[in-house]
């Protein structure tokens, strides 16, 4: 399996480099033949790259410990579902998995512009080879996945305890690479349109699309973190402002933004050098997130195992600021546009407060995370930046944001009609005010709670009487179906603002009406916490093939059992909690075991009263629900590639009879 | 043209400086991180055997003890493991005690990497973890380097290196009983 994977990762890197140069200089020379090889070397990559992730996948089934990645991250013990999960669940793994996706999606592009293929495309798959071969660089040199011990382990140490805790780990790491990864192709048509140099908007559509798709992974990739710190820490929240969780949601702060302002260029002409900037800068910030969190800067138990791989992702990141911006002032004058604000109250100065909103959250997200690091390198002293400061920084921020959301789609593009714009914010603004007047007589204080719940009914309100009142003119002319697929951009971005709007709820809802206790509890003893007699009915033990589970039973009055546990395994000094949730509609009841004592006959449980949760998760679904619907191929397309076609077709008959 | 020069030598200045101050972060190296502990006395600590008897650190004073955190899973522990073999056989008889202090691990893990490496020196088990807590284990393997009065003056992050090893031992050896 060693031979096979090394030997395919060395190929991959040659195919890379070798589709990197064909491809560009079919597009320097207009040789079609030659990017025509490169499409096919595309397919070529992703063949490796399959081949060489299963010999790794083989390896782990088959517990081959003459691998160290074997030998560190699995062992005869673990169950196959997370023997599987292994592959991406340490660095050198989830590298090889990375490559994976990244072949996967030019091999996705080779595939969409088999036809049709606008000027930009040979250049996009010439930097697309060129950012895969950095990614098998280095696999290649600086991290070996399939490096082996001397002499083979008789048996591994197993996946760490809280990655083999509970199944989201299978979906959560994928949708956010597909995520991260996905931001390349945005990238490479974005530099591919600076490239090539022609004047023409044409990579705006793509751009766009692939954006969409690419931010509906990472939108559902963060909702599935958020969830997995939940469900599974133990702790009762879901973000924790961790470096690691920031760095995922910066480059879905600037797509989100660059998805609204990339309306300005396509309805107005305006604003090509922030749309370019906003594509090169999402990339930029994910290569950022993985030289962060893969290079060793962050303090890591096992930093010293890999010092050579932060300098190579610092050189590419260099790289890739240099080559994207040294682009865009090079191509400055192609990319000046005309066009400016007709009225500060219009569409378009929305969609400019919506960027600036976006991107200054982004300022004050980086900020926070990189502080640290700056500060040390100035003066040596070590700081962290804590939860406190991201939420008072970030609060008045979102709420202006939500703002914005529940009013924008509801003004015109151009200049404002007063008394138009009057009538359709009515519902809306009423609506927001009885909330904010009924949450402040019901006892809510805390002015960002009353405000949240405002804005965020604003939202609700506003984009839902947009759709409504769509619909219903629709119905009339030309039937419901028709109507929403005619408007199907428009109807799905009111999706997203309204599946933002439930997600904003949960997230006031949980961080200011959370309640939680601590006690201690001897069997059969009882506490009453958030309306319910919760009861310590004692403690039972599993002993499983590769841990020892502990579960505290608590009986709840009114509601089925809760049932927290506590898993030994033998690689940790500390035992892994899992919480047990009852999920509701209105609030969950969450239960984690702290500490056993005296043998389980007394136990100290946490209890926590989230409200609200469940629509944070409801919310996130609904947003990626919209984006998928926004990013869905257009009818007109898939008419235009038939025309093109085709004239393909009479030109090739046309050879024939000739 | 003297404009676009001009605004790409500021993005090339600019990438440079955010550069430069990410790659301070690089320059780190997590394996001379100073201890605290270094300089001063070796916490105390009596720990189960698992091919000896017990041992309690306090006993060994006026040895010059080399006590290695390792556990049965841990390949870069197996990669040092002949260097530490080397150093036990050099300086056995010379006043030195290789104390291997085994963590996070089974006890059978244990025993059957002890018995297929062919690992002689004591080895404890440090059942609950308190004892790397107490030395600040960040990962392992690790390695401390105690005198004959009792006080840490070294400390190794990841492998060890049979000649680094017989480099900081011999002085202390020669140090006599202070």
């Amino acid at each position: 399996m060693a031979f096979l994977g090394t030997y395919g990762l060395m190929l991959g890197l040659v195919l890379s480099v070798g589709g990197a140069v064909t491809a560009a200089v079919g597009a320097r020379t207009d040789r079609p033949a030659l990017v025509q090889t490169a499409r096919r070397i595309a397919f070529a990559v992703l063949a490796t790259m399959v081949v060489v992730d299963g010999a790794m996948l083989a390896a782990l089934l088959s517990n081959d410990f003459t691998l160290r990645y074997v030998a560190d991250n699995s062992s005869r013990e673990t169950p196959v579902f997370f023997k599987v999960l292994s592959l991406w669940a340490a660095d050198d793994g989830s590298l090889l998995f990375w490559n994976l996706i990244l072949a996967g999606y030019v091999a996705a592009v080779a595939i969409r512009f088999r036809r049709y293929r606008p000027p930009t495309f040979p250049y996009a798959l010439s930097v697309l080879f060129g950012v895969q071969a950095f990614y098998l660089l280095l696999v290649n040199g600086p991290a070996r996945p399939f490096g082996t011990l001397a002499q083979a382990a008789a048996d591994g140490r197993g996946p760490a305890p809280l990655l083999q805790n509970h199944p989201l780990m299978a979906v959560h790491p994928p949708f956010l690479y597909l995520g991260f990864i996905g931001f390349t192709v945005p990238f490479a048509f974005g530099v591919a349109a600076l490239l090539a140099g022609t004047g023409s908007d044409a990579w705006v559509s793509i751009i766009r699309r692939w954006t969409l798709l690419v931010w509906c992974f990472l939108t559902v990739g963060l909702v599935l973190g958020a969830l997995w710190s939940y469900s599974v820490l133990g702790w009762g929240g879901y973000w924790a402002w961790d470096p690691v969780e920031n760095v995922a949601l910066l480059p879905w702060l600037v797509a989100t933004a660059f998805l609204h302002s990339i309306m300005l260029q396509e309805r107005r002409g305006m604003a090509r050098l922030w749309n370019i900037a906003l594509v090169i800068g999402a990339f930029a910030l994910t290569t950022f997130g993985t030289f962060l969190t893969r290079g060793s800067v962050l303090s890591s138990v096992h930093a010293f195992a890999q010092s050579a791989v932060g300098p190579a992702y610092l050189t590419f990141l260099g790289l890739v600021l240099l080559g994207g911006f040294g682009l865009v002032a090079w191509r400055l004058p192609m990319l000046r546009t005309p066009a400016r604000l007709e009225s500060t109250v219009s569409r378009e100065a929305a969609i400019v407060g919506n960027n600036m909103l976006l991107l200054a959250a982004t300022a004050i997200i980086l900020l926070g995370t990189v502080l640290p690091l700056v500060v040390e390198a100035l003066t040596g002293d070590q700081i962290t930046v804590g939860g406190p400061y991201f939420q008072s920084a970030l609060a008045p921020v979102f709420l202006l944001v939500l703002v914005l959301a529940g009013t924008a789609p509801l003004l015109p593009w151009r200049a404002v009609n007063r008394e138009r714009a009057v009538r359709r914010l009515r519902l809306p603004v009423l609506a927001a005010a009885l909330v904010i007047v009924g949450t402040s007589l019901a006892g809510l204080r805390d002015l960002y709670a009353v405000a949240g719940f405002g804005a965020a009914t604003l939202v609700l309100v506003g984009n839902g009487q947009e759709i409504a009142s769509g619909l219903a003119v629709g119905r009339r002319h030309s039937g419901v179906l028709r109507t929403l697929a005619r408007g199907r951009r428009r109807y799905a971005g009111l999706t997203v603002h309204i599946g933002l709007a439930l997600l904003a709820i949960g997230i006031t809802a949980s961080s200011n009406l959370a309640e939680q206790t601590q006690v201690t509890l001897r069997t059969g003893e009882s506490t009453v916490f958030a309306d319910h007699t919760l009861r310590y009915a004692g403690l039972e033990t599993d002993q499983q093939a590769q841990r020892v589970v502990l579960t505290a039973r608590v009986d709840v009055s009114g509601s089925g059992p809760l049932t927290p546990r506590m898993n030994l395994y033998p690689a940790a000094s500390e035992p892994i909690g899992s919480p047990s949730i009852h999920r509701g509609v209105l609030r969950d009841l969450y239960a984690s075991v702290i500490s056993l004592q005296d043998d389980g006959n007394s136990a100290t449980f946490r209890f926590y009263r989230n409200p609200g949760i469940t629509w944070l998760w409801i919310g996130g679904v609904v947003m990626a629900l919209g984006g998928a619907a926004a990013a869905w191929p257009a009818r007109r397309r898939r008419a235009e590639e038939a025309t093109v076609a085709a004239e393909r077709r009479r030109q090739f008959s046309g050879a024939g009879v000739v | 043209m003297r404009r676009r020069l001009l605004l790409l030598g500021t993005v090339v200045v600019a990438v440079l400086a955010v550069v430069a101050v990410l790659a301070t972060g690089l320059g780190r190296d997590p394996a001379a991180t100073a201890s605290p502990l270094v300089g001063r006395a070796a916490p105390d600590f009596t720990l189960g055997g698992i091919n000896g008897p017990a041992v309690t650190l306090s006993k060994l004073r006026g040895q010059v003890v080399v006590m290695n955190f390792w556990a049965s899973w841990c390949t870069e522990c197996h990669e040092e493991q002949d260097a530490l073999d080397q150093t036990w056989q050099r300086y056995r008889d010379s006043g030195l005690v290789l104390l291997g202090v085994d963590f996070e691990d089974t006890s059978d893990g244990a025993k059957d990497y002890m018995h297929q490496s062919g690992l002689t020196y004591p080895v404890v088990e440090d059942k609950d973890s308190k004892t790397a807590l107490a030395y600040g284990i960040r990962g392992i393997p690790e390695t401390f380097l105690i005198d004959r009065s009792g006080r840490i003056v070294d400390r190794i992050i990841g492998r060890v290196d049979a000649d680094r090893l017989a480099g900081a031992v011999e002085p202390l050896l020669k140090g006599g009983t202070e």
